[in-house]
């Protein structure tokens, strides 16, 4: 044949365009959730952070906290030297106007507690998480006269019974991961995905180094404040609404 | 009683006294054991008051440890006869001091099995990874500095080993304010004047144990501290609880200036309870007024006074150190200036702290430890201040 | 001559005596059946959940397990490294004790068995879960 199929061509190139537009998002989406395979390390490339809106944070609500407990094996009933590592705090102002909202530890960048730390158990990881590993820690506590948010929790108590993602025991000291355990499984931390599937909404977790995240648009968009923000400790969690 | 006959007595007073450092030693063991078998919750200590009683006991010892080579050093390192006699009593004391302080500190840890793991594993921007060192030197230079005083052929080499000694103790105690000093999360910490306080304090409390125990050998050797000495060494001290009073004063002065601390500050001074009760009544006036008048009255200047002053010196330091330590924690952490906090940890309320009977038998067994070392370093080695003087009983001169 | 005599004789009975207990101690502690027969030796019973091969020889596990499992929790915690193969939890996953689902509590049990037997305490399930996954639903009890 001598001439082009000029209606061929077109069927193709619409064709290869439909199916362009459909994949490509597709792969975007993929590459998002696909996040880091279990044999690379963590990279300071991506640094996790929480924004909690205390506006959509409701009083008699305690999800988080619950879910928190569940996930991570901590007792539900709350003593004076029971480990506690999100708890719901309620705020009264001056002329009478109340808000509730979770506090956890700050994951600050510039952690007190990393810095006292005599071992180097309590770490900053490179995505930003600060954790203790309980292998190093010797239970002196340096660390919890340090958290300027009392985020730290020390084990009184021997303990059974841990869940196999979380270990845990008496005489280490303690505090939230950000469920680094869920989130290097590409899910999202415990207290989020309850918060959420109670109806508020109020914890947002993302990556803050990717200005596409919703948690940095959401930080660039909307006032937000840190707690103890006088300190400059760079913490990871933000508060919107306080 | 002739010579044999008080030989005898003093090897069974001798005797008694290690049984009773043994079981007080021996307390402060099981309660370790105890708190290691069933974890901190048979203690006072929790969440919101991390550090309780055992850290009192310890901060006093090695404080203590430290000031009380002193003595020493004013004898090395500032040429005066009348202390260097007494440089290896006190040498022996920082050194029994700090194992005391050292053994509760240890015992206290959540893992004291994991000694080997603080020892390997260093983190260079804490300043309790420092302290291992400097605590671990300490032990190494107290050594050596007791080596040339006690061996006469090394003697020369006694006042640079003082002054090495005197260095390291300074910075020492440096370290163990800055402990708190760094804490910038807390009112009651984070101020750089901790340090200076710390050595300060130390001077005090460092002389007032050399006095108790002085005043016990001399009591012990049936001799008598010469009054030209007693009055110098007791002034020294009226010197040391005005410098400490100054500083605390300084202290807590500034603390109230600033509106942000001035809440704290009424709960220290004013409202606090146990605090107010043992800052005013135990530091100030039985741990400071009281032993000054005892020290600078004319009307007490027996050695009776000079050691009713010095123990009283020592009860205040606890007094002070318990509202340093416990009423630091017990105030809640500022985490939302300007609003009502409540909340399921403690958040915006006073923390209620009560010591334990584990925790103090573990402060205690750290004195005994103390007083174990003492005693039988004291027996087995030449530590009487040896001066120039008219004993009670005629003894043997070096 | 007499005083060295009678410390020599007691030194020597010492000796004997110390000899004696050593030679009872053998089999005193020699209560666990021999599994081999012919050696007199006990060993230790254990009991795994999926026997078969384990990610390493068993020569191999024996004498390096403790140093795989130390550079493993280096590089989990610290870096975030979650491979399986020298996971701790996956190792209790395949070694759990079937009857139990744990790999401590008994002398069979899997890691506790050996560990008694060779006395070298065991510190690790103090804080990590000592059960296989699924048998862990149960939660926390502080």
């Amino acid at each position: 044949m001598k001439g082009v199929d000029h209606a061929r061509r077109q069927i193709l190139a619409w064709g290869l365009g439909a199916a362009g537009v459909t994949i490509a998002p597709g792969i975007t989406l993929f590459d998002l959730a696909h996040g880091r395979p279990p044999s690379e390390p963590a990279s300071r490339t991506k640094r996790w952070g929480l924004l909690v809106d205390a506006s959509r944070c409701a009083p008699d609500c305690s999800a988080c906290v619950e879910a928190c407990n569940r996930e991570n094996g901590l007792p539900a009933t709350k003593t004076a030297t029971s480990s506690q590592w999100i708890r719901k705090v309620e705020l009264k102002d001056m002329r009478g106007r109340t808000l509730s909202l979770p506090v956890m530890c700050q994951h600050c960048a510039e952690p007190p507690c990393v810095d006292v730390c005599p071992t180097g158990a309590s770490f900053k990881r490179a995505d930003g998480i600060v954790l203790v590993d309980r292998h190093t820690c010797i239970g002196c506590r340096y660390c919890m006269m340090a958290c300027p948010y009392k985020a730290r929790s020390f084990v009184h108590e021997p303990v059974t019974g841990q869940s196999p993602d979380v270990p845990r025991g008496k005489g280490c000291v303690e505090s939230c991961t950000m469920c680094v355990h869920r989130i290097d499984r590409d899910r999202l931390p415990a207290c989020v995905e309850a918060c959420a599937a109670s109806g508020h909404h109020a914890i947002l977790f993302g990556d803050l180094n990717d200005p596409g995240s919703d948690i940095s648009k959401r930080i660039a968009s909307v006032a937000t404040t840190r707690l103890r923000a006088d300190l400059r400790l760079d913490t990871g969690v933000r508060y919107q609404g306080i | 009683m002739n010579r044999a006959a008080f030989a005898r007595a003093q090897s069974r007073w001798f005797w008694a006294l290690v049984a009773l450092g043994g079981a007080v030693v021996l307390a402060g063991l099981l309660a370790a054991h105890a708190m290691e078998t069933h974890g901190h919750a048979i203690t006072g200590m929790d969440n919101q008051v991390v550090w309780g009683m055992p850290h009192v006991f310890a901060i006093f010892m090695i404080v203590a440890a430290s000031g009380v080579l002193n003595v020493a050093s004013i004898g090395s390192v500032f040429g005066q006869a009348v202390y260097k006699a007494r440089a290896p009593l006190s040498g022996l004391l920082c050194l029994a001091l700090l194992v005391g302080g050292l053994f509760v500190l240890m015992l206290d840890l959540g893992r004291p099995e994991r000694m080997v793991v603080a020892a390997t594993h260093y983190n260079f921007r804490s300043v309790f990874a420092w302290n291992v060192f400097l605590y671990s030197g300490m032990f190494a230079i107290v050594g050596v500095y007791l080596w040339t005083l006690m061996e006469p052929h090394l003697s020369k080499w006694s006042k640079p080993a003082g002054l090495a000694a005197f260095a390291w103790r300074i910075v020492l105690t440096t370290g163990t304010g800055s402990i708190f000093a760094f804490l910038v999360a807390r009112p009651a910490y984070g101020t750089a004047l901790l340090a200076p306080l710390f050595i300060v304090m130390s001077f005090a409390w460092g002389l007032a144990v050399f006095l108790v125990v002085q005043s016990a050998m001399y009591v012990w050797n049936e001799r008598a501290l010469p009054d030209s000495i007693a009055k110098r060494m007791r002034n020294l001290l009226g010197l040391f609880v005005v410098a400490v009073l100054y500083m605390v004063a300084v202290y807590r002065l500034t603390n109230l200036y600033f509106a942000k601390q001035a809440a704290f500050e009424r709960f220290i001074l004013v409202d606090g309870g146990i605090y107010p009760l043992l800052f005013w009544g135990g530091y100030v006036v039985v741990g400071s007024l009281v032993p000054l008048l005892l020290i600078y009255h004319p009307r007490f200047g027996s050695p009776r006074s000079m050691l009713a002053a010095s123990l009283l010196v020592c009860a205040g330091a606890f007094a002070l150190l318990y509202v340093f330590i416990v009423g630091g924690q017990a105030w809640p952490l500022e985490i939302f200036p300007g609003y009502e906090v409540t909340s399921s940890f403690g958040d915006g309320q006073v923390a209620v702290y009560a010591p334990s009977l584990p925790e103090v038998a573990l402060g205690l067994g750290g004195l005994g430890v103390a007083f174990l070392v003492t005693v039988i370093g004291v027996r087995v080695l030449r530590f009487l201040p040896q001066d120039d003087l008219q004993p009670a009983v005629a003894g043997p001169s070096r | 001559m007499r005083r060295t005599g009678s410390l020599a004789s007691t030194v020597r009975g010492l000796l004997a005596a110390s000899a004696a207990l050593l030679a009872l101690a053998g089999p005193a502690t020699a209560d666990a059946p021999a599994a081999g027969g012919s050696s007199r030796v006990p060993k230790p019973t254990v009991a795994a959940a999926a026997p078969g091969k384990c990610v390493e020889d068993t020569e191999f596990m024996r004498r390096n397990h403790m140093e795989l499992i130390r550079h493993q929790r280096d590089l989990t915690v610290h870096e975030g490294i979650r491979t399986t193969r020298h996971s701790l939890a996956n190792c209790v996953n395949c070694h759990a004790d079937p009857k139990t689902g744990r790999v401590t509590g008994s002398r069979d049990a899997f890691c506790e068995g050996c560990h008694t037997y060779a006395a070298v305490k065991l510190d690790c399930f103090e804080c990590h879960a000592d059960r296989a996954k699924a048998a862990s639903a149960a939660g926390a009890t502080r």
